[in-house]
């Protein structure tokens, strides 16, 4: 498994990361953890609708995005908050979209991210699609794809590895293996010995890196990045990572896996081991801890603020999304639901 | 203007598409090489070469997924699916993505696509090439679907579908691509999604029907006029939306009405085009509104067609039961 950075924070190897952007993913990291713990604890509260928490995560999402260009494309999950904020996908938007607020869904002209797909696995061929197109079209845009170890077993995969693959797609397959589809483990969804492996089958590089480490999971995406962008085609990357929360807030993990695994991911955890790397050399100090999260708890209620604060959604705006032009039917419905 | 069969018109309408807007690409199983299992792209890899037209791995739920993502990325993708029974695969991508997107993402993303379909039986095909499912895609919100019956209708409904800012399901009847011919303008030119066509104007009844059915329902109201009948015969064309207006309208002025399809009868769109006229021409009725339909079987093989298939004799029975009335 390619990794950079040891659990301690101590370097592996030599980082290809400077440490000015070291602090900068680190930071990322604590936004989208605020973010993160803020969505769970709105949920309980009966603010938002059922919530995908990223906890341990990090890394992976924020790292994929971090080796993106500002204009490629990201088709990701419910789980992938992280990596569309950091695509540039905005807090409020995400959020207003829990708040269940389909006005959430639509990112700004210049945001190439896709809103989350909510059904498992059928989004992956949309970037093989997406990335198809820009290559036809003739820029050097590509697309990534986020999915977990679960959608890996769904027949889209192979149809998207296929495809991607068969007509050399500058496509990016990132599988965050978090450990588990809900409550089914890593081990029993697939008698592969990787899921990186898997990319041998399809004819395109595969990958398995540390998904806790940040500066592993920025190297190995530049690389597919930059192998797609110059015609090389897709790559899968396995980013191996445990998602310290539940598979949602409907869910209790304690019926599914033991307490001593959690705790020896905690130990793992993304984001500490970033800030004993940067601490041992001398880019993280108690003050910047601080205004680090003090930032991120400002944006991040300043998010909460605007998406609860969007007016209530007409039966118009409803009707209205259906199609450009709403049809004959849909006009006479609008008139009836509207008297 | 030139005389061709529906097939050819539907080949000459992908052709204009692609000559005209180079956002156009086709993609679909077998279409490059042989031309499709119907020949409909025949001769169009060649004329665009293999950046324009692609043969894809078998892979239904790919096709239509890959067209999607191509769709939001400003492409405007013809994807073929060889058969109706074929394309449940890909059902999942156009219930869930290509029909919500634009919902999805408060029209910040759209997919603007054709779905090209054959559909239909009574060319004695082997299970799951004669299915008309197309209930199950009309009612879904997001997307629209087109059934011309005509070879100008074909070239201008495609080329409508081809431009339409949403996705289209435009399903082609397998059983008219060659059995019937007609003059279509060789020009660009696009009719509208949506409006019914009247086949023929009359007083005393309508048929409606669309697709294949259209040819038994033509040769009914022939019988039926030759019988003293004035008949009144629709093409709906469109069957999501259907058009609600042209459909009351020749209701109101008729007062009776038959239904024609080559769909099991039960939550078949002959139920909702009935609802459609009672709801609006109740009044006008003289009476009942009559389904003549295929059954709720399974559709069968070759040899026993003729046992599901509604014929001229069930459409012309049907409308005299309900002109005695």
């Amino acid at each position: 498994m390619f990794s950079l950075i040891n659990p301690d924070g101590t370097v592996r190897d030599r980082l290809p990361l400077t440490l000015q952007e070291m602090r900068g993913l680190y930071a990322d990291m604590v936004e989208a953890r605020t973010y993160d713990h803020k969505c769970m604890a709105m949920q309980r509260q009966g603010r938002l609708a059922t919530y995908a928490p990223f906890e341990g995560q990090e890394a992976a999402q924020i790292g994929a995005a971090a080796a993106l260009k500002p204009d490629d494309w990201v088709a990701g999950t419910y789980r992938d908050a992280a990596l569309m904020w950091r695509a540039g996908y905005a807090w409020h938007l995400l959020i207003a979209g829990r708040t269940g607020d389909e006005r959430g869904g639509g990112p700004p002209e210049d945001v190439n991210v896709l809103p989350p797909s909510i059904t498992v696995g059928g989004h992956m061929i949309h970037a093989v699609g997406l990335a198809w197109a820009e290559a036809l079209k003739g820029t050097d845009r590509i697309a990534l794809t986020s999915f977990g170890d679960g959608a890996s077993s769904e027949g889209d995969f192979h149809e998207a590895m296929n495809f991607a693959a068969v007509f050399n797609t500058p496509t990016i397959l990132l599988c965050q293996n978090n450990g588990f589809a809900i409550s089914y483990p890593r081990s029993e969804q697939t008698l592969s010995e990787s899921i990186a492996m898997k990319a041998d089958g399809y004819g395109m590089p595969g990958v398995q890196v540390d998904g806790n480490d940040v500066a592993a999971v920025v190297t190995a995406v530049r690389e597919a990045a930059d192998l797609a962008r110059s015609g090389g085609g897709p790559s899968l990357i396995e980013a191996v990572t445990y998602r310290m929360g539940p598979h949602t807030t409907a869910d209790d993990p304690g019926r599914y896996r033991s307490e001593d695994e959690a705790v020896g991911w905690g130990e793992k955890d993304p984001l500490q081991r970033v800030r004993s790397l940067l601490e041992r050399a001398g880019g993280w100090t108690s003050e910047w801890q601080e205004e680090l999260e003090t930032r991120a708890t400002t944006r991040i209620e300043e998010a909460v603020a605007e998406a609860e604060g969007l007016p209530q959604p007409t039966v118009a705006d409803m009707f209205g999304r259906v199609f450009e032009v709403p049809t004959g039917p849909l006009r006479e419905q609008l008139n009836e639901a509207g008297q | 203007m030139s005389e061709v069969t529906l097939a050819q018109s539907l080949n000459g309408a992908l052709d204009t598409a692609l000559e005209s807007d180079e956002r156009v690409i086709l993609l679909g199983e077998d279409i490059g090489r042989t031309g499709g299992v119907f020949r409909i792209t025949d001769g169009l890899l060649e004329k665009y070469g293999k950046d324009r037209v692609f043969d894809t791995p078998v892979a239904e739920s790919g096709i239509v997924g890959a067209a999607f993502g191509m769709a939001i990325a400003g492409l405007r993708p013809i994807a073929e699916i060889q058969f109706l029974g074929f394309s449940y695969p890909a059902f999942d991508q156009i219930i869930n993505h290509v029909a919500r997107i634009r919902n999805r993402s408060n029209h910040r993303f759209t997919a603007p696509m054709v779905i090209r379909i054959p559909f239909g039986g009574g060319i004695g095909a082997a299970e799951h090439h004669s299915e008309s499912t197309e209930a199950i895609y009309a009612h879904i919100p997001g997307v629209k679907v087109v059934v011309p019956s005509t070879p100008s209708d074909a070239r201008g409904l495609l080329l409508a579908s081809v431009e339409d800012p949403d996705p289209v399901v435009f399903l082609e009847p397998i059983r008219l691509y060659r059995a019937v011919k007609e003059d279509v303008p060789d020009l660009y030119y696009t009719t509208e999604i949506g409006p019914l066509r009247v086949e023929r104007e009359g007083d005393d009844i309508t048929l409606i029907s669309w697709g294949a059915m259209i040819k038994e329902t033509r040769a009914a109201a022939g019988v039926l006029e030759n019988a003293g009948t004035s008949v009144e015969v629709l093409d709906l064309r469109t069957l999501s939306p259907l058009d609600h207006e042209g459909i009351i309208a020749s209701a109101r002025k008729t007062g009776r009405v038959v239904v024609v399809h080559e769909a099991p009868r039960s939550a078949g769109l002959g139920a909702e085009i009935a609802a459609i006229i009672q709801e609006g021409a109740l009044y006008s009725l003289l009476a009942p509104v009559r389904r003549v339909t295929g059954w709720d079987t399974v559709f069968p093989l070759k040899r026993s067609e003729g046992h599901y298939l509604p014929s001229v004799d069930r459409i012309v029975r049907a409308a005299e039961e309900i002109l005695e009335a």
